[in-house]
């Protein structure tokens, strides 16, 4: 058996078929380094995957050995590899960490359930974008969805479960009208390979089914993707959700969303002549408003997981207001956003994850002067910090600089959505900044005297404060070095916005 | 005449919903639900959908409300009047319906042979099906091989429930007087429904057992199977208590049947790539391909029975087991 | 077939009417299991959809007759597609009733606006 060949499927059976060997063997702490074993195991094949892009290739493999569009193809490109890269990232760098933070907040006999599904929401996400049929985008996304729900369920606070309950309740609905959505394409086409069915749609994108089938996949996904106003189920499922979990899902969850998306959007509705303006015109005002609003009311939240739930409304913002400018590197910029934004994410809630390891209370308020007896944590926190805001020399910088430039070209309009970046970027200066400055407090005299005896006990060094250092770290060297993630954007950009698939 | 009955069928569906919506009382609308769900399968049938009808019935009539009246035996049957949130709804539900109102004017006819649907993709599968397989259920065929992979997907959504459930619930899997059940027992007072009831048992496991090994053959397959034969199990445990179904069927077997049907299909297509075809490719199970998709699908398809069965009894129980102790927990 | 070009769009048309009523239940009931409820008529709606593209004029369930030639049959494509639908619908709505049952032992209510009301 060829290996090199069967990479696509691997990427997708491996996790999917651990997860039942999980729960058969039950062991303790067996579940927690298996899984870790998978997913590292995945990344290291989205890499040689990568590699194989980079040189040059497009991946393509036909399942149960029958061609398209009669079998399901899975085909993986510049665009996909990046999402791929980012979401197994993001479950490898999440699940070495969670052992100390898992073993806190769920039980031991429940632990090889939340582990299998965690590895269930991992295949469930590379499911979706290694495959190149409609149809199995909705099977994927749903094992991903269950499993999602599963994973945030874990959650010890009651409230949780209303929060939960609210996500599926309302990630039903997007997946529903994203089914409503294929149906009248496939209806119109008589396909569901995506490639095929971009060019059966020429010639028929007046006819009116296909128009509102355009309408509920934006909608269902815009769903998926907690694009404003349709994110309300987003903060309160990262607030509730186990810490390392929100690490995880606030890395990739949405962004595989985002990533259906513009496939859709721009390689089978692209053909529609006015399409593609229209689409702009609709999405571009929701990603601004998203960005202004979401922001301030990141700046006015208290609680310090919710605040950076709010702020991530924002960032999808950002990636499709990128996309939003239809340019070559407006989706440059945007791709190269959910990869950056993957990375600053998950370095802050890795850093809340390792607060939660000393303070109960995670409203911003009572982490006051933590940077006393948890000075590389904090530290790290800043600098993941100024990524989110964008300072040069960190990851953000770069594609919010790309953002701009983007905009710049597209000419007189663009003041005005250069001037809402910056804008927002204050505002994130503004939240990032009230943080920093609880963290960093000097303790006052009335404060108890248990306080100061928490400064004394050094901080613990364990497997999340390395994986944390080592996000931060990143954040840095993409933001020196954007070689590897903007190379994998330009080329997306070139795929998602050429008519050859 | 068909058209008629479709008609009358289509319009009583629309009526079963709006009882189902009106009706403040959880379980008139949870069996008017199986109704709305008997209906919709009567109604498939009428359109020429023999597999979906009977994945219908036994699923969406049997299995949901079973799930639905458990789960409402732990919560609460009446609804509480509440008039908050209709202007909003309306105003969306209104929105939604005017673009699909807008849609069906450029839909193709109902039926016409002509439509893009009945072109490109689908006479491949008529076409081929007999000479690829060696059997004549092309529903069967396409399921299992030609778009096996989504199936394959959908057990494991089916094992993502199942685990769910257990996780959510905190339900024990393994065996042992650490869990308690509660003191169920069943029908047992009751001769009538008794005498019947376990007269219907094995009449019901068998027609399961029909409908899995024949899927090639006439409508079924793993999926109709496996809810049937989760039904005979679930109406055992109805007449005899939870604890002599338990002993029946003990929860880790159950999940042991999940795991299993689930790591079958897996492995029949991991084995596929060792010997040298692609993910799921039968064909070069053995030298004659009809031969090697024909049992590659036998063990697919059961893997899939065993895994929808062991699912559905598992969150059957683990609703059903839920004793009333653990609900003190309220604050 | 003046009749059966009627039947067409009313297929459609129940369509859209079910996916209306299962979405107005979701969004307007605050009752949890209601709201499951209306998930499930909302599903069932799209269900209906695919299977009404499935139908040929003079067709049969696409179960192949040996030896009998100019058979037409239904298209076999949407019927796998909703089988997989249903067990996806039905494994949902077992997720679903679980975080209701967990919901009602911890908030002692599963209405909406008494749940937000307790916290």
């Amino acid at each position: 058996m060829d290996f090199a060949q069967h990479l696509p499927a691997l990427q997708v059976i491996v996790p999917l078929l651990a997860a039942p060997l999980i729960v058969l063997l039950q062991p303790r702490g067996f579940a927690w380094a298996a899984t870790t074993a998978t997913a590292f195991f995945s990344f290291a094949v989205s890499i040689a995957i990568a590699v194989r892009i980079l040189a040059g290739d497009i991946l393509r493999y036909e399942m149960g050995g029958w061609f398209a569009p009669i079998g399901i193809e899975l085909r993986v490109d510049a665009f996909s590899a990046i999402v791929l890269l980012i979401i197994s990232g993001a479950a490898a760098i999440s699940l070495i960490a969670a052992r100390n933070s898992i073993n806190q907040q769920i039980e031991d006999h429940r632990q090889p359930l939340f582990f299998a599904a965690w590895l269930l929401a991992i295949a469930g996400l590379v499911g979706m974008v290694v495959t190149a049929d409609a149809f199995n985008i909705f099977v994927f996304m749903e094992i991903s969805s269950l499993a999602g729900y599963i994973l945030i369920a874990g959650g010890p606070d009651r409230r949780t479960l209303p929060a939960v309950f609210k996500y599926l309740i309302i990630g039903t609905i997007g997946a529903t009208f994203y089914l409503i959505g294929v149906g009248m394409i496939y209806m119109m086409t008589g396909t569901l390979n995506l490639e095929d069915m971009a060019q059966r749609v020429v010639g028929i994108e007046d006819q009116r089914p296909i128009l509102v089938a355009a309408a509920f996949v934006f909608i269902g996904l815009a769903l998926k993707a907690a694009l404003f106003p349709l994110h309300v189920w987003l903060p309160n499922a990262y607030t509730h959700a186990p810490h390392m979990v929100t690490v995880f899902l606030a890395a990739c969850g949405t962004k595989v969303a985002v990533y259906v998306l513009l496939r859709f959007q721009f390689s089978i509705f692209q053909s529609f002549g006015e399409h593609l303006l229209q689409f702009a015109l609709f999405l571009m005002p929701l990603a601004l408003l998203g960005i202004i609003v979401a922001s301030l009311v990141a700046m006015f939240e208290g609680h310090l997981k919710r605040m950076l739930a709010f702020s991530s409304v924002a960032q999808i913002g950002y990636i499709l207001m990128g996309a939003s400018l239809m340019s070559d590197s407006g989706i440059t910029a945007s791709t190269l956003h959910m990869f950056n934004h993957a990375l600053t994410k998950g370095a802050l809630f890795l850093a809340v994850a390792k607060f939660a390891t000393q303070y109960a209370d995670l409203r911003i308020d009572s982490l006051k002067s933590a940077a006393r007896s948890m000075p590389l944590t904090s530290f790290a926190f800043v600098i993941a910090g100024l990524s989110l805001i964008g300072v040069p020399g960190t990851a953000g910088f770069i594609s919010k600089w790309q953002l701009i430039m983007a905009i710049m070209e597209t000419g007189n309009m663009g003041f005005i959505m250069v001037a809402i970046v910056v804008i927002s970027s204050l505002i994130a200066v503004g939240y990032i900044w009230r943080v920093i400055e609880t963290l960093y407090a000097i303790p006052t005299d009335d404060l108890p005297d248990d306080a100061a005896d928490v400064s004394v006990k050094p901080e613990k060094i364990d497997m999340l404060l390395i994986a944390l250092i080592f996000t931060v770290a990143m954040n840095i060297y993409f933001g020196l070095v954007p070689g590897l993630p903007l190379t994998l954007a330009e080329l997306s950009s070139k795929i998602l916005l050429k008519v050859e698939f | 005449m068909t058209i008629v009955f479709a008609i009358f069928l289509l319009t009583m569906l629309v009526i079963t919903a709006v009882a189902i919506v009106q009706s403040s009382n959880l379980f008139v609308s949870v069996m008017l639900t199986s109704i709305f769900s008997l209906l919709m399968s009567t109604n498939f049938f009428v359109l020429d959908a023999a597999d979906v009808a009977l994945t219908e019935a036994a699923v969406g009539a049997g299995i949901t409300t079973v799930i639905f009246l458990s789960a409402l035996a732990l919560t609460a049957t009446q609804e509480k009047p509440n008039r908050s949130g209709r202007g909003i709804a309306l105003i969306v539900v209104g929105l939604t319906a005017s673009l699909i109102i807008y849609a069906t004017f450029d839909k193709p006819r109902l039926g016409d042979p002509d439509a893009p649907v009945h072109q490109h993709v689908a006479p491949y599968y008529l076409d081929n099906t007999m000479e690829q397989m060696g059997f004549p259920n092309v529903v069967t065929a396409v399921l299992s091989s030609y778009r096996g992979y989504d199936t394959l997907g959908e057990v494991f959504v089916v094992f993502a429930a199942c685990i769910g459930v257990l996780f959510i619930l905190d339900a024990r899997t393994g065996t042992g007087p650490k869990y308690v059940t509660r003191k169920m027992t069943g029908l047992r007072h009751h001769l009538i429904p008794q005498v019947v009831g376990r007269i219907l048992v094995p009449f019901i496991v068998l027609f399961g057992l029909y409908v899995q090994f024949h899927g090639e053959y006439g409508p079924g397959g793993g999926f109709q199977a496996g809810a049937i034969i989760a039904t005979a199990f679930i109406l055992y445990s109805l007449l005899e208590g939870e604890q002599a179904a338990l002993r029946a069927v003990p929860r880790s077997a159950q999940l042991g049947l999940v795991i299993c049907g689930a790591l079958m299909f897996g492995m029949v297509g991991v084995l596929c790539m060792i010997m040298g075809g692609e993910f799921l490719d039968y064909s070069v199970l053995m030298e004659n391909p009809v031969t090697a998709r024909q049992i590659g699908i036998i063990v697919i398809e059961a893997g899939v029975g065993m895994a929808v069965c062991g699912a559905m009894l598992s969150i059957f129980h683990a609703f059903a087991a839920r004793s009333a102790e653990d609900t003190d927990e309220a604050v | 077939m003046k009749l059966f070009e009627f039947l067409g769009y009313y297929n459609y048309w129940v369509f859209a009417i079910l996916l209306m009523i299962g979405f107005y239940a979701v969004i307007a009931k605050a009752n949890l299991i209601k709201k499951l409820i209306g998930l499930s008529i909302f599903q069932s709606a799209v269900f209906l959809m695919y299977i009404s593209m499935d139908k040929v004029e003079g067709g049969t369930a696409p179960i192949i007759k040996p030896g009998v030639v100019d058979q037409l049959y239904s298209n076999p494509l949407p019927q796998v597609l909703i089988l997989t639908a249903i067990v996806v619908g039905v494994s949902t709505l077992a997720l679903g009733l679980a975080i209701v049952v967990r919901i009602k032992e911890r908030y002692g209510t599963i209405e909406e606006n008494e749940i937000l009301d307790a916290d």
